[in-house]
């Protein structure tokens, strides 16, 4: 099968997942449940936004969760300004994709080593975690919004209909966009992939030198992804602070480090992978939170290490292996995102 | 009369690592067309050379012309840009990727997606690999490697196509064979051959110039190259008089 024709497939089979789950749950779950699927759809595309940067273009972003909080900040911020959180989206998506460029754009263009990468990226998001902790007092407020510090911004005003600022969208309303956003974006990744832009970005990260000394200028490429995927984080946060609220937690090291777990377990350079190990780790630490005296991290930690050391690849490429040498007759390319030979 | 400037030359290129300079004032020229052989010992700065000309190291000082216009500290890609095709020592290929869409991808950026198509089918063909397309480039052999990255390097059609240690790893038949398809590549492209065999010098038998101590020891042709005490010296490991 062609790429474009695995993509097709692959985004076929998302839609028929996404419009099923707009279909059943709102009905099916009760409201807590229901915030709680919202959130999970937004940390999935926390996830995909990692798994974007990191599998498509190489980088290993620590700090996803900045764009992630910068976003979701944003959204506040504007939408208690505007009045209207239809047009804040706008707004948070450009802070978070502008942050993303200049970030980027002084590690790509100076050429920082992928390690430094890693722990600049860890320390931005912690700089902005010990910012926003600090910002309690009257006089941390942008126009009528205050900032909050440690307790963040609990009036973070809910998404509306375009135009309707008093026709706040409900929480089954907010879900389904939630939906659709994690879908467009899976779609958008998965289609990026496709165009010479995106080849060019797997390439690089097969092999940096190869591709620029074919004439490809690595850095503006990384700097594409990188961008794309910092976009992707702040629609994350966009989301969340419509289930939760804003507050310095988005850019904390627990939450920074989840989502690069997610995509190890997930398995790097999957898309799908990544975000359903968001989902299930999300439930599994949910579920771990409510048996008294255990703290969930512990659980996570131990999730990490069992994958690191038992599925090396993540969970999907090593469940695609062995799909393909379970087949009578094993083809060299399966329907796998990324083309992989069997063991020979 | 002025002389149309030649394809690419260097004038008076140094390169220094600390208190080590690793090649000294080498002006070398290459004309269009032309198939240069490089060659020299180990550690005689080749592969410096070789790296300041794909824009891999910025020069200390001295000057890279292409076509008479000053590119001296071009990062690798805008070298690649001019029109020069580069092949490194050790192969560098994208190992995740089918072999057909490195190749495509060296097309792609100068041509449409179907034109890439037929330049890589025609690059695989031309180096004998169209078998290997849909192989991940990471599961070749290594004589393989070297093809594919060839046929790399040739898709887009390089004015100049510079090749580090072609034969590196090879044995003496596949030495033989490669360096009949390097005179073969050079009937549509100027070639820049770095190498240290010797038999790979002679089944070449084209202008070569000879390196030693980071400098340009002698240039001339194959034959009277092979036949030089001086090379012989320098290769023997006496000290060159």
């Amino acid at each position: 099968m062609t790429a474009a024709g695995r993509a097709a497939l692959h985004i076929g089979a998302a839609a028929a997942l996404a419009a099923a789950a707009v279909t059943v749950l709102p009905g099916a779950l009760e409201l807590f449940a229901l915030i709680n699927a919202t959130v999970w759809a937004a940390m999935a595309l926390l996830a995909l936004s990692l798994a974007f940067a990191w599998g498509a273009g190489g980088i290993l972003c620590f700090g996803q969760t900045a764009f992630f909080g910068l976003g979701g900040y944003a959204y506040a911020v504007a939408g208690i300004n505007f009045g209207d959180g239809a047009l804040a989206v706008p707004v948070a998506l450009a802070v978070a994709t502008l942050a993303a460029a200049a970030l980027g754009w002084l590690m790509f263009y100076g050429r920082v080593g992928d390690v430094y990468m890693g722990v600049i990226t860890l320390t931005v998001t912690l700089i902005l975690f010990k910012f926003a902790n600090s910002t309690a007092g009257e006089q941390w407020r942008i126009g009528a919004a205050p900032l909050g510090g440690f307790n963040g911004i609990p009036q973070t005003p809910p998404l509306n209909w375009p135009g309707e600022p008093d026709n706040a969208l409900t929480p089954e309303q907010v879900f389904v966009f939630a939906v659709l956003c994690l879908f467009g974006c899976y779609a958008a990744v998965k289609l990026v992939l496709l165009t010479r832009f995106g080849r060019v970005a797997v390439a690089i990260k097969e092999n940096e030198l190869r591709a620029e000394l074919l004439g490809y200028d690595v850095r503006a490429h990384r700097l594409g992804v990188f961008t794309i995927g910092g976009a992707m984080a702040g629609l994350a946060g966009v989301l969340f602070a419509n289930c939760v609220f804003v507050s310095p937690t988005m850019f904390s090291l627990a939450y920074a480090g989840q989502v690069v777990i997610w995509v190890l377990v997930g398995g790097v350079g999957t898309f799908a992978g990544p975000m359903a190990a968001c989902v299930a780790l999300q439930a599994l630490t949910a579920w771990a939170g409510t048996v008294p005296g255990f703290d969930p991290n512990l659980l996570l930690g131990g999730v990490l290490l069992l994958a690191v050391v038992a599925v090396p690849r993540g969970l999907l490429p090593t469940a695609q292996s062995l799909l393909v040498r379970l087949r009578p007759r094993p083809r060299r390319r399966g329907a796998e995102e990324r083309p992989m030979a069997p063991a020979e | 009369m002025t002389a149309p400037p030649p394809l690419l030359a260097t004038e008076e290129l140094t390169m220094r690592f600390g208190g080590v300079v690793a090649v000294d004032r080498v002006s070398v020229s290459i004309a269009e067309g032309e198939l240069r052989c490089l060659i020299g010992p180990n550690g005689a700065g080749k592969s410096t050379f070789f790296r300041c000309l794909t824009g891999q190291y910025r020069p200390t000082s001295g000057r890279v012309l292409w076509r008479g216009r000053d590119v001296t500290g071009f990062d690798p890609f805008r070298m690649a840009r001019l029109g020069i095709g580069i092949k490194t020592q050790v192969p560098a290929l994208f190992d995740g990727l089918p072999v057909v869409e490195g190749v495509r991808l060296a097309a792609r950026r100068l041509h449409g997606e179907r034109e890439s198509r037929r330049l890589a089918d025609a690059a695989l063909d031309r180096l004998g690999i169209a078998h290997l397309a849909d192989r991940p480039a990471g599961l070749l052999a290594h004589g393989q490697r070297q093809l594919a990255e060839l046929a790399t390097v040739v898709a887009p059609g390089p004015d100049l196509v510079i090749l580090d240690e072609p034969t590196a790893g090879m044995g003496a038949e596949e030495t033989a064979r490669t360096a009949g398809l390097i005179r073969e590549l050079n009937r549509d492209h100027a070639v820049v051959v770095v190498e240290h065999d010797m038999q790979f010098i002679r089944a070449i038998a084209r202008t070569v110039t000879v390196f030693h101590q980071g400098r340009v020891l002698v240039q001339d042709s194959a034959d009277r190259v092979l036949t030089d005490p001086r090379v012989r010296d320098v290769y023997l490991g006496r000290a060159a008089a």
